[in-house]
C-alpha cells in the first residue's frame, strides 16, 4: 500500500463529505432540502453520473507496490491491466484491425509490401477483418451488454434484498431514473470492457496506447484538479471576502490591497515560476521522489496549489459585494442589537448568506480548472507529461488534428468525457442550489 | 344611468394554478371616480394591469369582455392596442422613481409621449409639455423640463408621473397607490392635485388603495376586493356610513383612529430613559485628502425622556432623522455626541462588554419583517439567539422551553419553531420578530415603523398585540412613526421631529388636538380622515 499526497487529501475529502451529510441528516431542516434534491430525477441522474465518475477517480486512487514488476499501481490499473499491457506501434482508429499509418509489410513468402499493417492486438483472433469484423463486434457486444444487464440485476438483486421487505412502498420516479442510470451505466460499461478485450474501444494513440484506458486515468487527473484546488482557494476566497466586507475600514483596505496585488500579475506567470521551482527542487533532492508516479503526483498537487493561490481573487470580489449587501440587512442589525458577538454574526448570519454564491461558483469553476489544465499543459506548466489527463489528450490533438487524415478519437473521447462529467455537476449543484435557497424553496 | 366608459364583466386572472383574480364586474362611468380598495394579494394591482393587457406572459386573463365606450379591448389585436395605453388609458404607479427614466430629462420623457399618440410640430411638444407642467402645478416649469428624475423631490416626481399620464389626454386614469410611497403633507397635495385635474378635465379616476381614509375623501364609488373577489360595490357615502359585507366591517373597524388619544389618561411614572443633547453627524468628505468640509445632521440635539410602562411616539416625514435617532440609541450607527442615561446608568460610562450587556435590553423590531429574519435560520433559533449570546450557560432544553413561551406570548403556534421565516406572512413574522426582542427581556423596545409594511387589519392586531405586552410586562416603546393615525392608537406622549430636531413634545392628546408648532399643524391637516357623513 502506497500513500501518495493527493491520494491522502482525496480520501480526507471524501471522509469530510461523508461525515457532513451524515450530520445533516440528522438535523430536520436539513433533511428537507436533502429529500428535496432526492426527489429530482435530474439531480438524482446527474448524482449517479458523478458518483461513477468519482468511483472510478477513487479506485485509482488506491496505489500499492506490485509484488511482480515493483511498479506502484493502482487498483484500476490492476482491473484494467489487458488495456495497460496491450499496446500496439502508434495510432489506430476505433475498432480497427489494421494500424492508422502506411508501414513496409514483409510477408511470409519474402514479398514486400507498403501498407497498413495488422495490430497486434486489436482484432487480432479475426482472419478475415473485411468480413469477419462487424458481425463478430456485433455479437461480441450483444454478449458483452447481456452479461453486463446480468451482472447490473444481479447487484440491483443484492440492494433489493439489503433493502429487503421492511419497506413495501414503490420507487419514487427520481429513484427509479437514478436507477435506470445505474443499470444503463452498469451495462453499458461492461459491454465496453468485454469489447476491449479484443478491440481498442476508443483507438490508439501515438505510441500506442488504449485511448479507453487513458480516459479513464484521466478522470482522477481531473477530479483532483478540481476539487483540490477548490479546497485551496475556499478558506482563502471566503475567509478574506467576508472579512473584508463585514469590517470594512483598514481590513477591507488590506485585503483589497492584497488581490488587487495579486490580479496585476500575470497567473500563467506565477504558476510557471512556482512549477518550475518544484522542478528544480525535485531535481535537487532526487532521493525524496523515487518514482516517476510520485513525481509527478507531487507535480500535481502544486499545481493545485498554485492553481488555487491564484484564482481565489474572483470569488473573493464577488463575496465581499454580497457581505457588503447582508450586512446592512436588518436581521444582521437585530443580532447586533441582541449582543451577539461579531464573529458569530460572521458565521451564523453572513456565512450562510453567501454561501450559495460559493456553490455556483465552485461548480463554474471546476469545468474551467479542468479546462485550465489543458492551458497549462500546453505551455508545458501544467500536470507531468506522464499523468494522463484530458489536458494532456487535447494537447496532443493539436497536431492529431493536423493529420491527413485526422486522428479524431483522442479528443473525441476526452471530450466525451469531460463534457459528462461538467454536465453531471453543473446539473446537480443547480438543483442544490434550489434545494438549499430558501427564497426558491418557496415555489418548489 | 348612461353607458359605462369602462365595462368589466366576468374578469378572471391566475397564474398557473392559482387564480388571483375570480370572476369580477365592475364599470366605471365617464367622469367619477372610482376606488378598488383591498389589501395586498387581494389582486386590485393585477385587475388594473390585465385592464391594461400589462400582466406577464405566463398570467392566464379570461374575460366575458372589458369594453372601453362599448368597444371591447380584448378583440383588439395588440399593436392597435399599443395606441390605447397612454392615449386613451392613463397610468400612474405607486413608486415614481422607478417608474421614470433616471437618463432622460423630464421634458424629454413627457415630450416622448405626446409625440408618440399627437403628429405636432416641435414647438407644439414643447408649449404642450409646459402647459402639462404647469397643469400638475410644478414651480419654474422651464427649468425643470431640463432636470434629471434624481433632481426631484418625491412628491415633484409624482407630478412629473402625472403629466405623463395626462399627456395623452386619456378619457380614463388609473392610479395605482399613488401616493403610497409619499409622505402625508405630500401626499395630500398630491390628491388635491389629482382632484382639480379630474374636474378640468372631465376624466374617470380609478384609484386602487388600501387606505380606506384617503379613499373616503377622494372616490365617488368604492368597490373592496378580498382575495381576487369583489365583496362589495356601493357609492362612498353609503359605504362609510352602512357597510355592507363582513369584510368591509372589519376594514372599517380595524382603522386606526387618532381621536382614540382621547381615552387616554396620563399617570406619571419613574423615567427610564433619558436622552441629552443627542446628535449624530454623518461628515461630508471633499476634495484629495478627504478633508471634513460639513456635516449632515441627521440628529441635532435631541433631548427627551421616556418614562417606564410608557410610548413615546417619535414622528417625523421620510429623511427627518426618526430612524437614524433609533438605531444610533442602539449604538447600531455611532452617535457624535449627547448623553443618554438608561435606567439610572450613564450608558457613555460604561466598559465595552457592560455597554453590550447594558443595551441589551433596549431591542428594536424592524419595519420590514421580510428583511429582519436571517433566511437561513430555523424560527427556533432566531428566537433563542439573545439567550444564547447574553446568557449562554442555559441548557438547551430550558432555551426550548423560553422559544415556546415566547411563542405563545406572540400568539404563534408551537410548531412554528421548527419552520423558515419564508413559511410565515407579513404579520406572522412581525410577531416572531417581537419575540425575538422580547426574548433577553428588555426594558425598552424601540419599534421602527413595525405596522408600516403590514395590512391594515393586521397592523391593528400587531398594535393590540403590543398594547397587551407592555400591560403584562411593563415595556417601554420608543415608536418611530410617520402615520399619525397610528400614533393616536399607542402613543401616551409625542415628540414631532423635523429635520434632525424636535420641535414639538407632549402628551399624546396634546399635540394631536391642539398642536402649537406650524410643522404639527401641518402634518395633522394632512392625515386623510374618514369622511363619514
Amino acid at each position: 500500500m502506497v500513500i501518495l499526497w493527493t491520494d491522502g487529501l482525496i480520501f480526507t475529502l471524501v471522509l469530510a463529505i461523508a461525515i457532513s451529510v451524515g450530520m445533516m441528516l440528522r438535523k430536520p431542516h436539513f433533511k428537507r432540502p436533502l429529500a428535496k434534491i432526492t426527489q429530482s430525477k435530474t439531480s438524482m441522474v446527474s448524482l449517479v453520473i458523478l458518483l461513477c465518475f468519482a468511483g472510478v477517480g477513487l479506485l485509482d486512487s488506491v496505489h500499492y507496490k506490485d509484488s511482480r514488476t515493483g511498479e506502484i499501481i493502482s487498483l484500476l490499473d490492476h482491473v484494467a491491466k489487458p488495456l495497460t499491457e496491450q499496446t500496439e506501434r502508434t495510432y489506430s482508429a476505433p475498432f480497427s484491425a489494421y494500424l492508422y499509418s502506411k508501414e513496409m509489410i514483409i510477408h511470409d513468402d519474402g514479398r514486400e509490401k507498403w501498407d497498413y499493417p495488422r495490430l497486434k492486438y486489436g482484432a487480432a483472433h479475426l482472419d478475415n477483418p473485411a468480413q469477419q469484423k462487424w458481425p463478430d463486434i456485433l455479437s461480441k457486444a450483444a454478449i458483452g451488454l447481456g452479461k453486463g444487464v446480468l451482472l447490473a440485476l444481479l447487484l440491483y438483486l443484492v440492494f433489493w434484498m439489503i433493502r429487503g421487505r421492511k419497506s413495501a412502498e414503490p420507487y419514487r420516479p427520481a429513484s427509479k431514473a437514478a436507477l435506470l442510470t445505474l443499470f444503463a451505466i452498469i451495462s453499458l460499461f461492461y459491454m465496453l470492457a468485454y469489447l476491449s478485450h479484443w478491440y481498442h474501444v476508443l483507438g490508439t494513440d501515438k505510441v500506442g496506447e488504449d485511448v479507453f484506458y487513458q480516459t479513464l486515468k484521466s478522470i482522477r487527473t481531473g477530479l483532483v484538479i478540481g476539487t483540490l484546488t477548490t479546497l485551496m482557494m475556499l478558506p482563502l476566497a471566503i475567509g478574506f471576502g467576508i472579512m473584508a466586507g463585514f469590517f470594512r475600514g483598514w481590513v477591507d483596505d488590506v485585503i483589497q490591497f492584497i488581490y488587487t496585488t495579486l490580479n496585476s500579475i500575470p497567473g500563467v506567470l506565477l504558476i510557471a515560476a512556482s512549477i518550475l521551482m518544484v522542478q528544480v527542487y525535485m531535481a535537487n533532492h532526487p532521493e525524496q521522489f523515487a518514482s516517476v508516479l510520485i513525481r509527478a503526483d507531487m507535480r500535481l498537487l502544486f499545481l493545485c496549489l498554485i492553481l488555487g493561490v491564484t484564482s481565489w481573487t474572483g470569488l473573493c470580489r464577488m463575496l465581499r459585494a454580497e457581505t457588503l449587501k447582508v450586512r446592512e440587512m436588518e436581521f444582521v442589525q437585530a443580532a447586533e442589537s441582541l449582543g451577539v458577538t461579531r464573529p458569530t454574526i460572521l458565521i451564523r448570519h453572513i456565512l450562510p448568506n453567501v454561501m450559495h454564491i460559493v456553490l455556483i461558483s465552485v461548480v463554474l469553476d471546476f469545468s474551467s480548472l479542468v479546462l485550465a489544465e489543458a492551458v497549462l499543459s500546453y505551455i508545458n506548466i501544467g500536470v507531468d507529461p506522464t499523468t494522463y489527463s484530458w489536458g494532456n489528450m487535447i494537447n496532443g490533438a493539436r497536431l492529431e488534428m493536423a493529420r491527413d487524415p485526422v486522428v479524431w478519437w483522442p479528443l473525441s473521447a476526452a471530450f466525451l468525457f469531460m463534457f459528462t462529467l461538467v454536465l453531471a455537476a453543473n446539473l446537480f449543484a443547480d438543483t442544490v442550489r434550489n434545494a438549499f435557497d430558501p427564497r426558491r424553496a418557496e415555489h418548489g | 344611468m348612461a353607458e359605462p366608459l369602462l365595462q368589466v364583466k366576468n374578469l378572471s386572472v391566475s397564474f398557473q394554478q392559482d387564480t388571483v383574480v375570480d370572476a369580477i364586474d365592475f364599470d366605471i362611468y365617464g367622469g367619477e371616480s372610482f376606488a378598488l380598495v383591498g389589501e395586498s394579494g387581494s389582486g386590485k394591482s393585477i385587475t388594473a394591469l390585465s385592464v391594461l393587457r400589462l400582466l406577464p406572459n405566463n398570467a392566464n386573463i379570461q374575460a366575458d369582455s372589458i369594453a372601453l365606450k362599448g368597444q371591447n379591448m380584448l378583440t383588439i389585436p395588440e399593436i392597435d392596442f399599443c395606441r390605447w395605453r397612454g392615449r386613451r388609458i392613463g397610468l400612474i404607479f405607486q413608486d415614481p422613481m422607478s417608474s421614470l427614466n433616471p437618463v432622460m430629462t423630464i421634458g424629454a420623457q413627457i415630450a416622448e409621449v405626446i409625440r408618440l399618440h399627437f403628429t405636432l410640430k416641435p414647438a407644439d411638444i414643447e408649449q404642450r409639455v409646459l402647459e402639462l407642467l404647469q397643469q400638475v402645478e410644478i414651480p419654474a416649469p422651464e427649468r425643470r423640463m431640463q432636470e434629471y428624475p434624481h433632481q426631484l423631490s418625491g412628491g415633484l416626481r409624482q407630478r412629473v408621473m402625472i403629466a405623463i399620464a395626462l399627456a395623452g389626454r386619456p378619457e380614463l386614469l388609473i392610479a395605482d397607490e399613488p401616493t403610497t410611497a409619499l409622505d402625508v403633507t405630500i401626499q395630500a397635495q398630491v390628491l388635491a392635485l389629482l382632484k382639480k385635474i379630474q374636474q378640468q378635465t372631465g376624466m374617470a379616476l380609478w384609484l386602487i388603495s388600501h387606505d380606506l381614509a384617503l379613499v373616503s375623501n377622494m372616490a365617488d364609488r368604492i368597490a373592496v376586493m378580498e382575495k381576487g373577489v369583489i365583496v362589495e360595490t356601493a357609492p362612498s357615502t353609503a359605504f362609510f356610513k352602512q357597510p355592507k359585507h363582513p369584510y368591509s366591517r372589519k376594514l372599517l373597524a380595524a382603522l386606526p383612529d387618532i381621536r382614540h388619544c382621547l381615552g387616554k389618561t396620563a399617570t406619571p411614572s419613574t423615567p427610564l430613559l433619558q436622552v441629552n443633547d443627542f446628535k449624530v453627524w454623518y461628515p461630508i468628505h471633499k476634495g484629495l485628502f478627504k478633508r471634513v468640509v460639513d456635516h449632515v445632521r441627521a440628529v441635532d440635539g435631541v433631548s427627551f425622556s421616556l418614562q417606564q410602562g410608557k410610548t413615546l411616539a417619535l414622528v417625523g416625514e421620510s429623511g427627518c432623522g426618526k430612524t437614524t435617532l433609533g438605531k444610533a440609541l442602539l449604538n447600531l450607527v455611532p452617535a457624535t455626541g449627547g448623553r443618554v442615561w438608561f435606567d439610572g446608568v450613564d450608558l457613555g460610562q460604561l466598559s465595552d462588554e457592560a455597554l453590550r450587556r447594558k443595551r441589551a435590553e433596549i431591542q428594536m423590531i424592524f419595519q420590514d419583517p421580510f428583511a429582519a429574519m436571517n433566511p437561513r435560520m430555523l424560527i427556533a433559533d432566531i428566537i433563542a439567539e439573545g439567550l444564547q449570546a447574553l446568557r449562554p450557560e442555559i441548557s438547551a432544553e430550558q432555551r426550548r422551553q423560553k422559544v415556546l413561551h415566547l411563542l405563545e406570548q406572540v400568539e404563534l403556534p408551537a410548531s412554528s419553531a421548527i419552520r423558515y421565516p419564508h413559511e410565515f406572512s407579513g404579520g406572522q413574522r412581525q410577531r416572531i420578530c417581537i419575540a425575538r426582542a422580547l426574548a433577553v427581556s428588555p426594558k425598552l423596545i424601540i419599534c421602527d415603523e413595525p405596522t408600516s409594511a403590514l395590512d391594515v387589519s393586521v397592523q391593528a392586531q400587531i398594535l393590540r398585540l403590543l398594547q397587551d405586552l407592555q400591560q403584562q410586562q411593563r415595556l417601554s416603546y420608543l415608536f418611530i412613526t410617520h402615520d399619525l393615525a397610528v400614533v393616536g392608537e399607542i402613543a401616551d406622549e409625542v415628540a414631532v421631529i423635523y429635520q434632525g430636531k424636535i420641535v414639538e413634545m407632549g402628551a399624546a392628546r396634546q399635540v394631536l388636538t391642539a398642536p402649537q408648532h406650524p410643522y404639527t399643524q401641518t402634518l395633522l391637516k394632512a392625515v386623510p380622515e374618514l369622511k363619514v357623513t
